[in-house]
């Protein structure tokens, strides 16, 4: 949860303006609601403008957003600030979001919050003195089969242990894009370890299966 | 109809009530702090929960809407323990710093922590502070108390119209707050702080002040307007402390403006005390018998026509009624009442009033505005007519200036040629108006400000005549009047008599000396320069413009002060009701002129306020009926002549000074400073 955004001293831009391409998007966006209802495209907007903006969002881009829409002002501050995933204040290149919400939490989060913070040498909520990492906590991440999660940018890097959150932002250091994903190998969200296919699946193991069920 | 049970008893309801209003109708009483009649039902505080049966858990009945054969019950051991367990989670996060809280003794939350609260709290961790938002020079904010129960988002955006109020952040670091920590720029924001159920909203100026039961409360009318909104003085011994609004559906419902709301700061500065004489120059203090008998030196053996007299905006009925017998005994018909320089014709009732009623705007589903912003014209009227638009289906088009009026309207035209389209059916909004069930115009005064003003005011007749708004049933010609007196002085005859002059002709006589004295009833915008060499008399209760140019003050009583008779822009009588007594040795108006006519030697014929009332019900009947709309017969009215192209503009420049009182009003000042002062250099049309 963000605190209010006074807390934080930080220069806000005095003037904000959707690029040729951006408003093309917005236009696109906003033709998928019906005539009349073009508030609806406000949560998109937004997005698109926080991507313009290098990741977070200064008031001056949520006033274009209200006057594109036709919206009071207002109301589309009360959006930005429910929502955690628009960043209120500016972040880092990468901002890595470590879920630490219980399944995560019981898989090792607070091993990789950990290493973040040894690795980067700042605390969470702070941004690096280069502007490369911002690190932040975050509710579930919706991934928890693969736990745990971290989401950098717009991806998800899954199974996470220690060693490779290390070399995963060595790799962002470097300038790499490391690969996304299971850390460990997984095929999407398959048993570690398990089978992976039906035709894996042995007949002895099926009769053991339905013997359980018999049970 | 549905028909249920609520606490046993049986009731029939109209189709989409909620079970909290089936209960009100019974009497039940049911605590809540989000549900408000005049608001739309978030259902957010979960204190109006009830039992209903066959429902898993208690439901809110403001939400609720009745069904056949429910049972709904109010007061069993589920409901009393739900309440007390909503009432305990709205109580963690609140201060209960009630002791050093104005909403203290007023506060919905304390009553009902008293029915509803347990006598210790268990909950042990930090309270959460929230920081004080800025909402402007009239709405002091202590967010920590606040419970969001969003009534104040509610009321900006839906009856004031401004969306400047939202909630901000979420959970449990949701915040109510302006965009961003700007003033509100509503001119109905005071009734924030009405709506709110707790101290987190309160009045600014108010604070600290005074505890509501320390107060003689005094049910009257406010005058700063012609709206006659209906009001509750609060004073402690000499001091208006508070002026809040008092429900009449027809005219105000429950809200007030900030001007009528905050201006009584202003009754306390600039204040007339005493009479003065000008000696040398300069004004001194004298005594009443010296202040009367200089007028009657300076008026001995002078010719009816050579006085005159102007009654201001805040004048009531018994003081221009007894000015104006004064004036007929002293042989001048030299008087007006519309010091503003409005020329309108006033021989038809129905040419001068709003004949619809504020209710009536309810009705209309066209409205054409004429030469008005109601906003600033009658603030209470555009809240009507914003109410109107919600409901849907109206149509609203203005001709004059382009403002922020709070809806969607569109400018059809500037000046009166509009007016004259219309009425021959060259315009194309003739079209709107001819497809309309009940048109309405609605005439401002900027309309008639104006040298054309007569013809203006027949040339909206004929729009009228040509459109169907005089009907049996329905009259949609309004006039908006912008001053309280206006009407009332019309009424009780306040206008120049055969031959004699109106305010223009006054000024003008003034100016070339063929007029010696001029009576100023409270009259302070006038052009005083144009006063010339005349010997003028200002009976008022401030020290204003009319003041600083008489030659003799007789002090007199502000709207608190007296009983009095005021008849707003409907037409409709009010009582003005005494809540203090006139400062010093201020009397109350019609006292003054009648011991004036005695040394004057033409005693009125009445002692008493009732003898004054008989009178002037023996004049004009419609006083005979407080309270009431008289409906005005119908009949032509203003006078066909040419029209001036020029286009028509507002009277009012600075919606927070109007009158002597809210000129002297300190929270005025600050409300100019902070909401009017920069839209000046905006728009460019003030100076």
């Amino acid at each position: 949860m963000s605190a209010p955004a006074s807390d934080h001293g930080h220069a806000e831009p005095t003037s904000f303006t959707f690029t040729p391409e951006n408003l093309e998007l917005a236009k696109r966006i906003i033709a998928k609601y019906p005539q009349g209802k073009q508030a609806s495209a406000c949560m998109p907007l937004l997005d698109v403008a926080q991507r313009q903006n290098g990741g977070w969002l200064p008031r001056v881009a949520m006033d274009a957003v209200a006057d594109l829409l036709g919206m009071p002002r207002i109301r589309v501050y009360e959006v930005a600030t429910f929502y955690t995933m628009y960043n209120k204040n500016p972040v880092g290149r990468h901002h890595i979001q470590v879920c630490t919400t219980t399944p995560c939490w019981l898989r090792g989060s607070d091993d990789i919050v950990h290493t973040c913070k040894k690795k980067l040498g700042i605390e969470v909520g702070e941004t690096t003195a280069d502007g490369q990492f911002t690190l932040g906590e975050v509710e579930c991440s919706g991934a928890c089969v693969n736990a745990p999660v971290v989401q950098i940018g717009d991806d998800y890097y899954e199974d996470v242990a220690p060693e490779h959150m290390e070399r995963i932002l060595d790799a962002l250091a470097r300038g790499e894009t490391p690969k996304p994903g299971s850390q460990i190998g997984r095929q999407s969200s398959e048993p570690v370890g398990g089978p992976t296919t039906l035709k894996a699946f042995t007949a002895a193991q099926a009769d053991a299966t339905t013997a359980q069920a018999d049970d | 109809m549905p028909k249920l049970t609520i606490d046993g008893i049986e009731i029939e309801v109209e189709p989409g009530t909620s079970i909290l209003q089936a209960c009100e109708q019974l009497g039940i009483e049911i605590p809540r702090f989000c549900y408000h009649e005049r608001l739309s039902v978030p259902a957010n505080c979960r204190m109006c929960l009830v039992e209903m049966e066959r429902a898993p858990k208690p439901v809110a009945s403001c939400a609720m809407p009745c069904g056949d054969g429910m049972v709904v019950r109010t007061n069993s051991e589920t409901v009393l323990k739900a309440r007390k367990g909503v009432m305990e989670f709205l109580l963690i996060n609140h201060p209960l710093d009630c002791p050093i809280c104005d909403q203290g003794g007023e506060c919905d939350l304390q009553d009902q922590a008293m029915a509803y609260g347990f006598d210790r709290g268990r909950y042990g961790e930090n309270k959460r502070a929230v920081n004080d938002k800025y909402m402007g020079p009239v709405i002091k904010t202590i967010m920590t108390r606040c419970i969001h129960c969003t009534r104040c988002i509610r009321f900006i955006n839906e009856v004031a119209g401004v969306p400047d109020v939202g909630a901000v952040y979420r959970g449990e670091h949701m915040e109510i707050t302006t965009f961003v920590e700007k003033a509100i720029g509503s001119e109905l924001s005071g009734n924030l702080a009405d709506v709110c159920p707790v101290g987190a909203l309160t009045h600014k100026p108010y604070a600290f002040t005074a505890r509501p039961w320390e107060l003689r409360k005094t049910e009257t009318i406010d005058v700063l307007d012609a709206v006659g909104s209906n009001i509750r003085v609060d004073a402690r011994g000499p001091e208006v402390m508070r002026v809040l609004p008092r429900v009449n559906d027809d005219i105000n419902e429950e809200w007030l403006n900030d001007k009528s709301r905050y201006s009584y700061d202003g009754l306390k500065r600039q204040r007339l005390d005493r009479p003065y004489i000008r000696q040398n120059g300069k004004l001194v203090p004298a005594s009443w018998a010296e202040a009367f008998t200089a007028i009657a030196a300076r008026l001995k053996g002078l010719p009816g026509n050579r006085i005159a007299a102007i009654s201001g905006d805040l004048a009531d009925v018994e003081a221009q009624f007894a000015l104006k017998e004064l004036l007929s005994r002293l042989g001048s018909a030299n008087l007006d009442c519309r010091q503003d320089g409005a020329r309108f014709d006033t021989s038809v009732r129905a040419g001068y009033l709003f004949n619809s009623g504020i209710a009536g705007i309810e009705k209309a589903d066209v409205i054409l505005l004429v030469g008005t912003n109601p906003r600033w014209e009658g603030t209470l009227v555009n809240a009507r007519i914003r109410k109107r638009y919600l409901a849907g289906g109206v149509t609203i088009a203005s001709i004059g200036e382009q403002r922020d009026l709070t809806y969607p309207y569109s400018v059809i035209g500037t000046g009166p040629e509009t007016l004259q389209q219309l009425v021959d059916g060259s315009h194309p909004f003739a079209e709107t108006l001819r497809a309309a069930k009940n048109p309405m115009i609605i005439v401002g005064m900027g309309a008639f400000q104006r040298a054309d003003g007569l013809a203006v005011q027949a040339a909206a007749r004929l729009v009228g005549e040509a459109y169907g708004m005089f009907r049996d049933d329905w009259n949609g010609f309004n006039v908006l009047h912008t001053a309280a007196a206006r009407v009332g002085g019309i009424e009780a005859g306040f206008l120049p008599g055969e031959g004699g002059r109106d305010v223009h002709g006054i000024l003008d006589g003034a100016s070339k000396g063929e007029i010696d004295v001029v009576y100023l009833l409270g009259a302070d915008e006038i052009d005083t320069a144009k006063l010339g060499n005349a010997f003028v008399v200002y009976q008022g209760h401030h020290g204003d413009a009319g003041a600083h140019r008489a030659d003799v003050i007789l002090p007199g009583a502000a709207y608190t002060e007296k009983n009095a008779v005021y008849v707003n822009t409907e037409g409709r009588p009010q009582l003005a009701r005494l809540a203090v007594f006139p400062p010093g040795e201020a009397r109350e108006d019609w006292k003054i002129v009648r011991a004036l006519s005695e040394v004057l030697g033409t005693t009125l014929p009445f002692d008493t306020h009732g003898q004054l009332r008989q009178r002037l019900m023996a004049a004009n009947p419609i006083f005979g009926a407080i309270g009431e709309m008289t409906p005005a017969a119908w009949a032509p009215f203003g006078a066909q002549g040419p029209l001036d192209a020029a286009p028509f503009v507002t009277p009012i420049t600075n919606f927070y000074m109007t009158d002597p009182i809210s000129r002297a009003s300190v929270t005025m000042a600050n409300c100019t400073e902070a909401l009017v002062g920069p839209a000046q250099e905006r728009t460019g049309t003030h100076g």
